[in-house]
């Protein structure tokens, strides 16, 4: 490449320094890659390692069944009963859950399966921004809207009483919020499946219902199971939008339509003015390390559970 | 129910769900320009000046310091992201690592990517209280670059997979060294690796639950680096169910520059995509 040659000897000596130069580069920039690629296992110990040492004083304080069982909450003098945040997360999990698998399911299926040209596009980009759309956002419109909703509406046409803020309304808003997430996740393993699996279905007679619901569907099983178990953990996980609009309650709820408290929300409504005091920060720090613990679960549960489903429901 | 009718059903549900969920989004997004806009539109000032001196009480002045924390938090806080998941992504590919450490290390990511922000809240928390500083600018973006990296990891690994092998090749075939062709493949890999970055300052600059504990919930100008200071989703959190009409109007404006932000952000990471696709070999030309 180097034609110039005004003077060899310089030439000569010039190419092994590129060279070493570039050599250089390479092992300079292969340590700072290995390091980047071990920072997310370090970055994931280091998390886990904090929070089990910030977790220590409370868990050798009360014992760890007393602490999940016990539903008495009072940081003040020292009780920490888990137990109402625990109800209320599951409340809300199961609910909202339970009103956005099917919705979701249903869409992704008209998405991958019904949808054509155009309206496919317009559909599947309002959902990736419905998914951008930030949490606390819904937590406004949900305050604008659903509460009183719930509170002027749906309480009384179902026989009950509630100031709107509550269960069923975190609910309905974390229905919301998830759905996005687990249509794309669908949407994806409806479209990884051939086509020839339709082909087929579709050339022995069955209705195309009857080729989404009894192929397509068990084809794309793995990949629609570990979406919800996906979902699960973020609803799960889910902070901002409970501590707006569960009420903050810490008291096991008697129906869903009382205001109550989930393991996040506890987190955030009670860590601000309870700093000071030790053993309630070593408390909130360990509902932090049981959300990491139960969402890793969750994690590892869909792996296996779509390794497994994947081998039985092969096509 | 025959077999006809229940397709009938069953394809009308479908038809539904996306309905409603179209409607929903309009709901959403609606509600928020409707609210936010009303107030924000006959008062535009409202973003740009600093806030009164008892703000929380009176609603005196305006939210600049939420839109200066947002992006003195933010910005940074991407870029660092962007360095080090790009590096964990180029990392991840055949040539630095074997399958099996990819494997493992792709583990942990997803773990991190599904952990929940607040988590990562009260981590960066606990390591303020350790060293015994105070909540401030600084930690958010620490704790804002954590929740950014898992995210911009996936979407920057997904990219440089989908680069074709064909690049890598011709690459190592002149006889680049492996960063060398590292370079190569992200640049084949730009329109991927743009949207992740672009998606990721968007989760960035909405996500409360990190930031809420550890920059603090200062209602004064971000005074540096170590000073308290606070985001846009802070301030709707705090002030949505104000009993003071006017700091609960500032949420509502706030809001409707928040989606405004994020929507606008989605379609440049779109346009942007499409852009740089020209580097993509078979991309657009």
């Amino acid at each position: 490449m180097d034609t110039t040659t005004d003077s060899g000897s310089n030439a000569q000596a010039d190419r092994p320094e590129r060279l070493d130069r570039r050599l250089l580069i390479e092992r300079l920039s292969s340590y700072w890659l290995i390091g980047a690629g071990l920072f997310a296992v370090a970055l994931f110990a280091l998390i886990v390692l904090t929070l089990v040492q910030q977790s220590i004083p409370i868990v050798s304080e009360h014992s760890l069944l007393e602490m999940l069982t016990s539903s008495n909450w009072d940081p003040a003098s020292e009780e920490f009963g888990y137990l109402p945040a625990i109800v209320g997360t599951i409340y809300v999990t199961v609910l909202s859950m339970a009103m956005g698998t099917p919705i979701a399911i249903l869409a992704a299926i008209y998405i991958a399966e019904y949808a054509e040209g155009r309206m496919k596009v317009i559909v599947s980009s309002f959902i990736d921004v419905l998914a951008a759309i930030p949490s606390v956002i819904f937590g406004l419109v949900g305050l604008i809207v659903v509460v009183p909703f719930v509170g002027d509406y749906l309480a009384p046409a179902l026989g009950t009483h509630s100031i709107g803020l509550g269960i069923v309304t975190v609910s309905l808003v974390m229905a919301i919020i998830v759905t996005p997430f687990m249509i794309s996740l669908t949407v994806e393993s409806l479209e990884a499946l051939p086509d020839e699996l339709r082909e087929a279905s579709l050339g022995v007679g069955a209705t195309k219902w009857e080729t989404i619901r009894s192929v397509l569907l068990r084809a794309a099983g793995p990949g629609i199971f570990s979406a919800i178990l996906l979902g699960f953990g973020r609803v799960f996980g889910a902070t901002i939008v409970p501590a707006m609009l569960i009420g903050g309650q810490t008291a096991i709820p008697e129906s869903p339509f009382d205001a109550g408290e989930t393991l996040p929300s506890l987190i955030v409504n009670d860590f601000g003015e309870l700093m000071s005091i030790p053993l309630t920060q070593s408390a909130l720090i360990f509902v932090g390390l049981l959300l990491l613990v139960i969402v890793w679960l969750f994690n590892f549960g869909a792996m296996l559970v779509r390794r497994r489903l994947q081998r039985r429901w092969q096509y | 129910m025959d077999r006809y009718a229940e397709q009938r059903l069953f394809g009308f549900l479908a038809r539904a769900s996306a309905a409603l969920i179209v409607a929903v989004l309009l709901l959403v997004v609606g509600v928020t320009i409707f609210r936010g806009g009303r107030v924000f539109l006959t008062d535009p000032a409202v973003a740009i000046t600093p806030p009164g001196s008892r703000y929380m009480l009176d609603g005196g002045g305006g939210f600049l310091h939420a839109v200066l924390g947002s992006l003195f938090i933010v910005v940074p806080a991407t870029v660092v992201a962007t360095t080090l998941s790009l590096s964990t992504a180029v990392f991840l590919q055949s040539d630095y690592s074997s399958e099996r450490t990819s494997d493992v290390i792709n583990m942990f990511l997803n773990v991190l990517w599904g952990t929940p922000p607040i988590v990562y809240g009260v981590f960066v928390l606990t390591v303020i209280i350790a060293v015994g500083a105070q909540t401030s600018l600084i930690f958010g973006i620490v704790a804002i670059a954590i929740f950014q990296y898992p995210i911009m990891t996936r979407y920057a690994d997904e990219a440089l997979q989908s680069a074709p092998d064909a690049v890598k090749e011709a690459s190592y075939g002149l006889g680049a060294t492996r960063f060398e062709t590292a370079r190569v493949t992200i640049r084949a890999a730009l329109p991927g690796i743009i949207a992740g970055v672009i998606m990721g300052f968007a989760r960035g600059i909405g996500d409360a639950a990190t930031v809420l504990f550890t920059a603090g919930r200062s209602t004064q100008m971000p005074g540096g680096p170590f000073e308290p200071a606070t985001t846009l989703p802070i301030l709707i959190f705090e002030q949505a169910a104000s009993f003071n009409a006017e700091v609960r109007s500032h949420a509502y404006a706030a809001s409707f520059v928040l989606i405004v932000a994020v929507l606008a952000l989605i379609i440049a990471s779109k346009l942007l995509a499409g852009r740089y696709a020209r580097f993509a070999p078979g991309g657009r030309q």
